[in-house]
């Protein structure tokens, strides 16, 4: 295990955006995640695929130093995230629920990225204004950002969303689920964006799913979540029926059609029963 | 011209005066903090604050001191009550509310009716739950104007990261903002208000002066510090023409022509087309 030492980064590690070692959570009892080691690096697309339950979101709270891990640490940049990592991580958060007559424009909003956290009014200020607008661009919100955001789209509401991560600077942007509730066009676009931004700004980006496929075209990185247990390399290195069985602890066929992956993963809690049956089908597109 | 709408005296009248002013103050706080209160959906809690401040308010006349004193001092401690039960969790904070406020009004009926006994003051009940400002003593001038100064402060300093939370929690812890401090800082701001809201209009009315012109409001802007100032200005049209309306009538309650105001701008609102999309 490593030692509890601040910082120093290694040279040979200073583009990791992200450095997870060792983490171990358990809530409640269970233990939602189990020595996880990964690191994501700037300027990469990152997904990080499981199904429900896996402990994406567990492993997100952690990143953003909401959950204490029981061993094992997070690094973001150089620094270690000991407690609350601050502009150096943006979020998009899975849930975002606004009622249709919430007063908050989407500039609002993306300005509250930056300045959310001060104590006081704000004050007209001509460069917050001016970076909300070069925000307003970067995610092509212009024909929507004075709208209220309650009233948006969801695909509307991620840009507005990924906006008010970005404004701040960081250098790693956590989305959680964010192309759930998004149909097929929507979860393009959004993707698309997404692979822009990461290269452009030299941003490691890092988004959860439950489906890989529409990740696939532009993941450069893949972190497979099971079992609470994590494999991570390029998508060819990681999904494949051997690293993944490893990972689930019973047998897993990977498919691949027309493109597409299919994971099929028993179950295989009941062994004696059901050797060779899967007792139920988990299929992670 | 004037003189056709309102009664000879009006703008003389020093107890008109005194209204006009405490009514001024009530209302732009009650906006200011109002507009939060709807957008965090706390508009029970805002009405069992102002119910359980009955409480204070009719031991205040026991004790011979002023009202308002007593408004702040149960709504503040009903509000910490809340807070420790665990008013920031959405079905916690339902319960909570339901808790506190039935036990808070069965202590208020019975001190009403100590009220009623001891006093010998039959308008105690009427002007502790339906508020009478022409009764008011000009003592509570600087009372109103600090508590008032003191409620707005809280939402001043707040406003950025109380903005952020009430949005979206998750968005906000993700920042490093101490979500339920926050919470429990704008439920003291909530009380203060209330309170405020209590002395002029009566406690159970106080959250129709909080919520009306707050929700009003939101129908007709998209901006959050628009609808501040737009919340605050309807309440101040509603208190003071509500003020001539009752001194016009010859002794029908204030509240009332407050209260029915505030109802019609805001379903006025409603009938306005959206203002949602566009610029």
């Amino acid at each position: 295990m490593t030692a509890d030492v601040l910082i120093p980064t290694p040279p040979e590690a200073a583009s990791d955006a992200l450095s997870v070692e060792g983490v171990t959570v358990r809530l409640g009892g269970r233990t939602v995640l189990d020595h996880v080691s990964f690191s994501v690096r700037a300027g990469e697309f990152t997904g990080l695929i499981g199904s429900n339950g896996a402990g994406k979101t567990t492993l997100f709270r952690v990143i953003l130093g909401l959950e204490s891990p029981l061993s094992g640490h997070v690094r973001v940049g150089s620094t270690r995230s000991a407690r609350r990592p601050g502009a150096d991580v943006g979020y998009v958060p899975q849930k975002f629920l606004l009622d249709p007559d919430m007063p908050v424009r989407g500039r609002d909003l993306i300005g509250l990225g930056l300045d959310g956290h001060r104590f006081g009014v704000p004050l007209p200020s001509r460069t917050r204004r001016e970076r909300v607008e070069e925000m307003i661009e970067a995610v092509d919100a212009r024909d929507f950002a004075d709208a209220r955001v309650g009233q948006l789209s969801g695909g509307e509401q991620q840009r507005i969303l990924i906006a008010h991560a970005l404004i701040s600077g960081p250098r790693l942007l956590l989305l959680d689920e964010p192309l759930a509730n998004l149909d097929l066009r929507a979860a393009q676009e959004v993707v698309r964006l997404l692979s822009r931004i990461a290269s452009e700004q030299q941003i490691a980006v890092l988004i959860s799913a439950h489906e890989m496929n529409p990740l696939l075209p532009v993941m450069d990185r893949i972190v497979y979540l099971a079992a609470g247990r994590a494999a991570s390399g390029t998508v060819e290195e990681v999904v494949r029926s051997e690293v993944l069985s490893k990972l689930y602890g019973h047998h897993v066929d990977v498919l691949r059609v027309h493109g597409r992956v299919i994971v099929v993963a028993g179950t295989g809690h009941d062994e004696h029963t059901a050797p060779e049956i899967p007792s139920a089908v988990e299929i992670v597109e | 011209m004037l003189g056709a709408i309102v009664e000879p005296g009006f703008f003389t009248s020093s107890p008109v005066q005194l209204a006009a002013e405490v009514g001024a103050v009530v209302a732009i706080v009650a906006g200011c903090v109002g507009v939060f209160t709807v957008i965090r959906g706390q508009s029970f809690a805002g009405e069992a604050l102002g119910d359980i401040g009955a409480t204070g308010g009719s031991s205040a006349y026991l004790a011979g001191v002023g009202p308002l004193w007593g408004f702040m001092a149960m709504s503040v401690t009903a509000a910490a009550i809340m807070e420790l039960i665990g008013i920031q969790r959405p079905r916690g904070r339902d319960v909570a509310t339901g808790i506190v406020l039935g036990a808070g009004f069965g202590l208020a009926a019975l001190l009403l009716y100590l009220d009623s006994i001891y006093d010998n003051t039959t308008g105690a009940t009427v002007t502790i739950l339906f508020g009478s400002p022409f009764a008011l003593s000009p003592s509570v001038l600087p009372l109103v104007a600090v508590l008032g100064a003191l409620a707005l402060g809280l939402i001043a300093l707040l406003y950025r990261p109380l903005l952020l939370v009430s949005l979206s929690p998750e968005l906000a812890a993700a920042r490093g903002l101490p979500v339920r401090l926050i919470g429990a800082l704008y439920l003291l701001a909530l009380a203060l208000a209330v309170a405020l809201s209590a002395v002029t209009i009566g406690a159970i009315l106080s959250t129709a002066l909080l919520v009306g012109p707050a929700a009003t409001a939101l129908q007709l802007t998209r901006r959050p510090g628009r609808a501040i100032v737009a919340a605050g200005m309807l309440g101040v049209g509603a208190v003071w023409l509500g003020i001539l309306l009752a001194y016009d009538s010859h002794g029908w309650p204030v509240s009332f022509f407050v209260v029915t105001l505030v109802l019609i701008a805001y379903i006025a609102s409603r009938a306005l087309p959206s203002r949602g999309r566009g610029r």
